[in-house]
């Protein structure tokens, strides 16, 4: 992975600036150790790795603003980090950058019922949220798979989803309000408890910015009181088609589920191996249907999804008649990660969004993508938004990371082809940033590096990232007016 | 010499933003023109009228999304979604009768406005439901950003940055919307006769139930009797409504439910059909439910519980108000004044603030000369307004894209 180039007069005074730190954030708040550090040489995308020139893990707002103003003033790049969960690298440290660690924040500021508001800092994790609010009843909305571990903080950062986010949006949906540091020190508030803040939609813009705009330092969401109950079904279908139609037609007749996952035949298999979920092994596809509300409204749809899905083929299909069984058929699925990884010595998950109705077609297409990289390939899901994740299977110790990278790049390729996105929840980071050119045009890119100058006109927070090629701020701004050029002819005026 | 630009295409947008940045020409960017009224005076010399780029270029229902031109008209749109039963979730509000005029609202307008009406609480606002871009910028380059696709984190989410912005990024060319099913029943519950702290909190009771409730409206007696709906008109009392949309058997059930809890605190009724959707339209439309007689109009908000506090301030000493939102949208009705409320309305915001976290005011309606001289939008601390002026030069480098619509 092509990294910006270190800068040398940074890596020859690393003593200065772990010195500079310490006066900062006193004690054990900066870690210069070479073995300590390596606990922070890489994120969730472990394919990489670089020791950091230093860890920072301040306590307080004040902190963060020294640090980042010091950092600015020697020329320091960083990189914030929440708990590290990444799938993209986003929080990969840079050989002549520090790692600003955001563990200490951990606390829950203010429940606030009344306004179904909660403000926490942005180290507390996602499932925390939801924890300290669940014996009134409530809880925080989206749920990414690393949810136990991942920070709120990083969630925001990364625009994380989650199995439920097509019925109730991703993080950037359920933000009320953020604070945030800049570069230079200053401490910025967005938003708070009431909706629509005036002005341009900064809580917007920072959501899913990748730690390259702005350090943030407390997050303000919106919590919802928890459903009466959930069912779910379980549906075998003999055809990825059949499956898809089933998707399509149960969001054509109105109907929008709390979740709805599907499973190739690969993905089923390894997860019912893994966990005895009792997933029927005949099975093309896998549904998961979750229906909540309440239990007059869950019953209802339960039986309409069902009528759908024997109208689509299914070739079996159980409803969960109690709570134990719902988590039963979710088992397999939420397992379906480390199912896959027993199955293969590594694995690479990817990303991409597609229309939901490709999704044959761009299965069909990845299986021969399979034979092509010579690499197997197990597919899990987000049927009701689109969002595919094939799980590459791969061995690094037999020197077939370059080939699953290949595959994997094939796949984005492909879902762009179709209509869809590099990545739906995991975010571009290093892994899918040489690819961004698959998308978007070079005057795409400008503009968006060009909000990057607006931020952070030094390009110091967490470069590398994100953007294939970077420009320096100055050269970005400038204009080529079309002097001379006035008459336009072919526009209509009045 | 004020001319009159209207691009047929995109590229003749860009065309004509690279005129005007060529001759250094500032545009008054706009679609159907509903909106004129909201933002400070466009002092632009010439107008970039979008309503020619009209169309809608994909809808695919089962697939919950739609591209169209931004100068498509919003009744379009909203006529093709109904025949297949889905709608705009955000439930843009149709404010020509705070306006004025006769300009049709345009998808462009609602999106740059950020627009959303009673289901914000429940469904987002229109900046929630853009998922796709295309644009002109000041710099007189296209760009594009998100997709057509509900989960996207590649790059920048510059569609929350479009969305809200007035036009003085870019001039958008083409959107792209997610759209939802119509829910297939709607029921109102009404309470009457609660003073505004107690219909709050009783709205925040029943948002913070399981019921999904998809709007929350208190209408202190005054606002109630202009109401065009006999149930509410004829209470001669405060009328506070929370909305249930959903499945049949889900609605009957919910609304039992809110019905019950709501009879705790005053006597109940419960609106069907035209009804319903009536008083919702009003809720939204706003210019109705209060006085005309030559007031200025505020937004406010805050917090949900504290908009009775807000307007208990600002009414003080005379006025009309009503609540959305819970109590978090407070929409305030002002005799005229030198300074059209703004001291009045944005120190009663600032007084409810905790920790930083206030809300915000937006003068929505008053006479043109009062609109150029307070602030419409909330003025931002400094260090927030100069980010807001470094983002605006990222786009707009020369300002010519409706130049002092949001701040001067």
């Amino acid at each position: 992975m092509r990294m910006p180039e270190p800068d040398a007069q940074v890596l020859a005074d690393r003593a200065g600036l772990v010195e500079a730190l310490r006066r900062i954030v006193p004690g054990e708040g900066v870690i210069a150790d070479d073995i300590e550090l390596r606990a922070y040489e890489s994120d969730g995308l472990t394919a990489y790795r670089q020791t950091p020139l230093a860890v920072v893990l301040p306590a307080s707002v004040s902190q963060v603003a020294e640090v980042l103003r010091l950092c600015e003033t020697r020329g320091t790049k960083v990189v914030p980090r929440g708990a590290g969960t990444s799938l993209s690298g986003g929080a990969l440290p840079l050989a002549d950058g520090i790692i600003l660690g955001l563990g200490k924040f951990n606390r829950i500021l203010e429940i606030d019922y009344e306004n179904r508001a909660a403000r926490v800092q942005p180290g507390v994790t996602n499932l925390a949220i939801s924890q300290a609010v669940d014996h009134q009843g409530f809880y925080y909305a989206p749920d990414p798979s690393s949810q136990i571990a991942c920070t709120i903080g990083g969630n925001v950062a990364e625009n994380a989803g989650g199995v439920h986010c097509l019925k109730y949006g991703v993080t950037t949906n359920n933000l009320l309000g953020l604070e945030m540091v800049l570069l230079n020190g200053e401490v910025i508030r967005v938003g708070g408890k009431h909706l629509d803040a005036g002005g341009y939609d900064l809580l917007g813009l920072l959501t899913g910015s990748e730690g390259l705009l702005g350090v943030i330092t407390e997050v303000t969401v919106r919590i919802l009181k928890k459903p009466e109950t959930a069912r779910a079904l379980l549906i075998a279908f003999p055809s990825i088609d059949a499956a898809g139609d089933c998707v399509a037609k149960v969001i054509g007749a109105g109907i929008i589920p709390g979740g709805m996952e599907m499973m190739d035949k690969r993905a089923t298999e390894a997860a019912e191996a893994f966990c005895h979920a009792g997933y029927p092994l005949e099975a093309e596809a896998l549904l998961i249907v979750e229906l909540d509300g309440p239990q007059a409204e869950v019953d209802h749809l339960i039986d309409r999804v069902r009528e759908i899905a024997d109208g689509c083929g299914a070739s079996s299909l159980r409803a969960s008649e109690n709570e134990e069984e719902r988590l039963q058929f979710w088992a397999g699925r939420k397992a379906a990660f480390p199912a896959v990884g027993r199955i293969s010595p590594d694995y690479l998950c990817m990303d991409g969004t597609i229309p939901r109705n490709r999704l044959p077609e761009v299965l069909t297409r990845i299986a021969e993508l399979s034979v092509k990289h010579g690499l197997r390939v197990a597919n899990v899901f987000h049927a009701g938004d689109g969002n595919l994740h094939p799980l590459i299977l791969y061995d690094a110790n037999a020197g077939e990371l370059a080939a699953a990278e290949a595959f994997g790049a094939d796949i984005l390729r492909l879902c762009v082809e179709v209509g869809g996105v590099l990545t739906g929840e995991h975010g571009v980071g290093v892994e899918k940033r040489d690819l961004m050119g698959v998308m978007f045009s070079e005057e795409d890119l400008n503009q968006q590096q060009r909000l990057k100058c607006a931020f952070d006109p030094s390009g110091q927070l967490n470069p590398g990232k994100v953007f294939p090629e970077l420009h320096r701020c100055a050269e970005l701004s400038q204009m080529h007016v079309h002097q001379g050029q006035l008459k336009f002819p072919d526009l209509p005026r009045f | 010499m004020s001319e009159l630009l209207k691009p047929g295409d995109a590229a003749q947008v860009l065309e004509a933003v690279r005129w005007a940045a060529a001759s250094e020409k500032p545009l008054e960017v706009l679609g159907g023109g509903s909106k004129r009224g909201l933002g400070r005076p466009n002092h632009a010399g010439h107008r970039l009228d979008l309503t020619a780029l009209s169309g809608v270029s994909l809808y695919e229902p089962e697939e919950l999304v739609l591209t169209a031109s931004a100068g498509t008209s919003l009744g379009e749109i909203q006529a093709m979604l109904a025949q297949q039963r889905q709608q705009l979730a955000f439930e843009p509000p149709d404010l020509a009768d705070l306006y004025g005029g006769d300009g049709e609202q345009t998808i462009g307008g609602v999106l740059a406005a950020n627009l959303a009406g009673s289901r914000r609480i429940k469904a987002g606002a229109a900046r929630d439901h853009l998922l796709g871009v295309k644009g002109v910028s000041g710099r007189g380059e296209e760009f594009k950003s998100g997709g057509r696709v509900v989960k996207n984190v590649t790059g920048y989410d510059l569609c929350k940055l479009m969305a809200g912005s007035f036009g003085t990024l870019a001039a958008m060319t083409e959107v792209t919307v997610k759209v939802l099913p119509a829910p297939e029943k709607t029921r109102t519950v009404l309470a009457f006769g609660l003073a505004d702290e107690a219909a709050v909190a009783a709205l925040a009771q029943a948002g913070g139930s399981p019921h999904e409730v998809s709007g929350l409206a208190h209408l202190p007696a005054a606002v109630a009797a202009r109401s065009a709906v006999s149930y509410v008109n004829g209470a001669n009392a405060a009328v506070t409504a929370v909305r249930i949309e959903g499945p049949a058997p889900s609605v009957a059930h919910r609304t039992g439910a809110l019905r019950e809890q709501l009879a705790a605190v005053g006597a109940v009724e419960e609106l069907h059909g035209s009804n319903s959707a009536a008083l919702w339209r009003e809720v939204g439309a706003v210019a109705g439910l209060l006085p005309d007689t030559g007031a200025v109009i505020w937004k406010v908000s805050v917090p949900p519980i504290d908009g009775p506090a807000v307007a208990r301030r600002v009414l003080a000493e005379g006025g009309e108000g009503y609540y959305d939102w819970a109590g978090g949208l407070v929409w305030l009705a002002l005799p005229p004044s030198d300074d059209a409320g703004a001291d009045l309305v944005r120190g009663a915001v600032a007084a409810v603030a905790r920790g930083g976290d206030g809300g915000h005011a937006t003068l929505m309606r008053a006479p043109e000369a009062m609109r150029g001289a307070v602030e419409v939008f909330q003025p931002p601390i400094p260090a927030l307004a100069a980010l807001q002026g470094r983002i605006k030069e990222a786009f707009d480098p020369l300002g010519i894209l409706n130049p002092g619509r949001m701040y001067p």
